[in-house]
């Protein structure tokens, strides 16, 4: 059973968000950039499948700066390959051409089942995983955990999560793609010094993409911006002995609260 | 290319309230367009389910045992059947788990555009405007939709329902005989839990930003003096720091409590979903930029693991 995960940078959203000189993108410049975490999610996931399968777990990115230390992270962490697929893509490259080009590498790779985040910070144009399904031709479920593939039957077993924390079991044929949601348990971390040795021992798969016909989301972006919205909270200002007796008082004030003043 | 087309959901035999959410703004569309309004259901013994969707001109079903419960493959084979000759300038398709699969789906098989996450859509001109939700609530996108058959999927609780009912007409469609790659097993129920934070007067909910487990103490002593449950969000579920009974939004629970006290959660789409009806918002987090901010009426700027145990201290020594 070979696994695939893509894996993908984003914005790390507890930062700073700004915004390019004409406010139709971000600042790439000044951003930070952490991996997209249920990209982390479907990564685990895939070890995971590894330890108690014996699966071959392959990690794919597209190539961008940073994107070396994100593969050999996923190396120290217990992947078995990690592939680079180069080529001049732009920052903020939208997920109808990534799927595409992922796709292209995909033919290219023996993989049984890809494992993806079941979404990023930047979807603007479709969660990749299902745009990469399409491309492939392969079917696909989204907001996934408890994957369990069965390569004798030529399934994959996983649970589909709905509003309410019920959820369906179902199996797909496979080749399929997966977008995950969470895995079965907490993302692992790799040392340092572990990724550091990994670095001195292990080397990237570079394959160059596939030049072909890439049809972009057909999407313009106008301007991005924050929210405007109406109803901002009323923000408690001073220390937090101020903050307390005003949050005292305004709760007390709403009568959801009944504490001496 | 004429037509604004709703994919209405209804899993397990009942309406999701997103399909006439999506039916109030395609009404206000298609009469600004002068195009009509058509519902899509797709499912198994939809006779009673269609009714409600009325207020479209026309109702579509796609009514078959292989649609009786929701895979991602044979749902986006029927649909997109009967929707491609339609030529629609514009679907919608609510963000829901399943609307996932299907608006990117449905994209991927037509090679229509999709802009996704929206939380507005409108005309300018002759020009189709959606407004997107992106980078986690932090930013909005205002995107040019094309001219194009284009697909939208929207955030619930994004427009208000329209009032269930009508005179459209119900139609049923040929379901294709196609084969579904994808297999329904079983439903599994959310396991039961010694509470139903639904039923809950006050919630002191609990983000990531709490940091760990062992820092759970300082949100349960507070939910004890002030007499609330504790729920959480997603990742604090996730990581097993509590169960998945107590976990707010999106694929949790949605629940409208008088007092909603929001520690360390960064307010995500997908929590919002689940308490931005709340009554009475309280949020503390680090991050003055936080969308959980917009959706609030007071919010504290502080390190929750200071301001939290302070919040107790003074509610006990004042009780
Ligand atoms: C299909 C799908 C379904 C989902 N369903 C749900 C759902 O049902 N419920 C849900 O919650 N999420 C859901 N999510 C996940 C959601 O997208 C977010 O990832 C999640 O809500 C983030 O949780 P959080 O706010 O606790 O964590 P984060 O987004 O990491 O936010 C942590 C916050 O804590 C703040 N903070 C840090 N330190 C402190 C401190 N010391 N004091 C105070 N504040 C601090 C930070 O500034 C930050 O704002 C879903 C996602 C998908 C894709
Ligand atoms: N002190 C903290 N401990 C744990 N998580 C935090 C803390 N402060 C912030 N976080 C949130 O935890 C998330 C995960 O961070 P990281 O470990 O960098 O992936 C970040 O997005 C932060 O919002």
């Amino acid at each position: 059973m070979n696994l695939l995960v893509p894996l993908k940078l984003v914005p790390d959203l507890v930062e700073e968000l700004t915004l390019n000189e004409a406010g139709t993108d971000l600042d790439r410049d000044a951003l930070i950039y952490k991996l997209n975490e249920f990209d982390d999610q479907a990564l685990e996931e895939a070890l995971v499948l590894k330890e108690t399968t014996g699966a071959t777990v392959t990690a794919i990115a597209l190539d961008a700066p940073e994107i070396d230390q994100v593969l050999f992270t996923a190396l120290a962490k217990g992947a078995d390959r990690a592939v680079k697929v180069t080529g001049d893509f732009e920052p903020g490259i939208d997920n109808h051409t990534a799927a595409q080009v992922l796709a292209g590498a995909v033919r290219g790779q023996q993989v049984d089942l890809v494992l993806c985040g079941v979404q990023a910070p930047d979807d603007l144009d479709g969660q990749l995983g299902v745009l990469l399904a399409g491309a492939l031709g392969w079917p696909h479920v989204s907001v996934v955990s408890g994957i369990e593939p069965d390569s004798a039957a030529g399934v994959v077993r996983c649970h589909q999560e709905y509003a309410g924390g019920s959820m369906a079991l179902l199996e797909t044929e496979l080749p399929a793609v997966l977008g995950v949601q969470a895995a079965r348990q907490p993302p692992r971390y790799a040392a340092v010094s572990t990724i550091r040795k990994v670095m001195k021992e292990k080397q990237l798969e570079e394959v160059a993409a596939t030049p072909g016909e890439v049809v972009a989301s057909k999407l313009q972006v106008r301007r991005l911006f924050k929210p405007e919205s109406r109803a901002h909270a009323r923000m408690l200002e001073g220390d937090v002995t101020r903050q307390v007796e005003d949050l005292v008082a305004a709760l007390n004030e709403r009568g959801v609260l009944k504490v001496g003043v | 290319m004429a037509g604004i087309v709703v994919i209405a959901e209804a899993l397990n035999g009942t309406l999701n309230e997103v399909s006439l959410e999506l039916l109030s703004k395609g009404r206000e569309l298609a009469t600004s367009l002068g195009q009509p309004l058509i519902a899509v259901l797709a499912g198994e013994g939809l006779d009673a389910l269609a009714p409600p969707l009325q207020s479209a001109d026309r109702v579509v079903l796609l009514d078959d045992p292989a649609l009786g419960k929701f895979t991602p493959d044979a749902h986006e084979q029927a649909i997109a059947a009967v929707i491609a000759p339609m030529e629609p300038r514009l679907v919608m398709i609510g963000n829901t788990t399943a609307g996932m699969d299907l608006a990117a789906g449905l994209a991927a098989r037509l090679h229509w555009p999709l802009a996704a996450y929206c939380t507005g859509v409108r005309m300018e001109a002759s020009d189709l405007i959606g407004v997107a939700q992106l980078y986690g609530g932090k930013l909005f996108a205002e995107v040019e939709l094309g001219s194009q058959s284009v697909i939208i999927s929207v955030i619930p609780g994004s427009f208000p329902a329209v009032a269930p009912g009508g005179t459209g007409v119900i139609e049923r469609a040929a379901v294709p005989a196609g084969k579904s790659r994808t297999r329904f097993k079983e439903l599994i129920a959310l396991e039961a839990a010694d509470v139903d934070i639904k039923k809950a007067q006050a919630l002191v909910s609990v983000g990531r930003g709490i940091g760990g487990p062992e820092n759970l103490d300082i949100v349960q002593d507070l939910a004890r003096a002030i007499g609330a449950e504790v729920a959480a969000s997603r990742p604090v579920v996730d990581s097993g720091w509590l169960p998945k009974a107590r976990q707010v939004g999106k694929s949790g629970l949605t629940v409208k409590p008088k007092l909603y006290f929001a520690v360390g959660i960064s307010g995500a789409p997908e929590h919002l979903q689940g308490m931005k009806d709340a009554e009475f918002i309280v949020a503390v987090n680090t991050d003055a930029a936080a969308p959980i901010f917009e959706v609030a009426h007071l919010g504290i700027v502080a390190d929750a693991l200071e301001f939290v145990p302070a919040l107790t201290e003074r509610v006990r020594a004042g009780a």
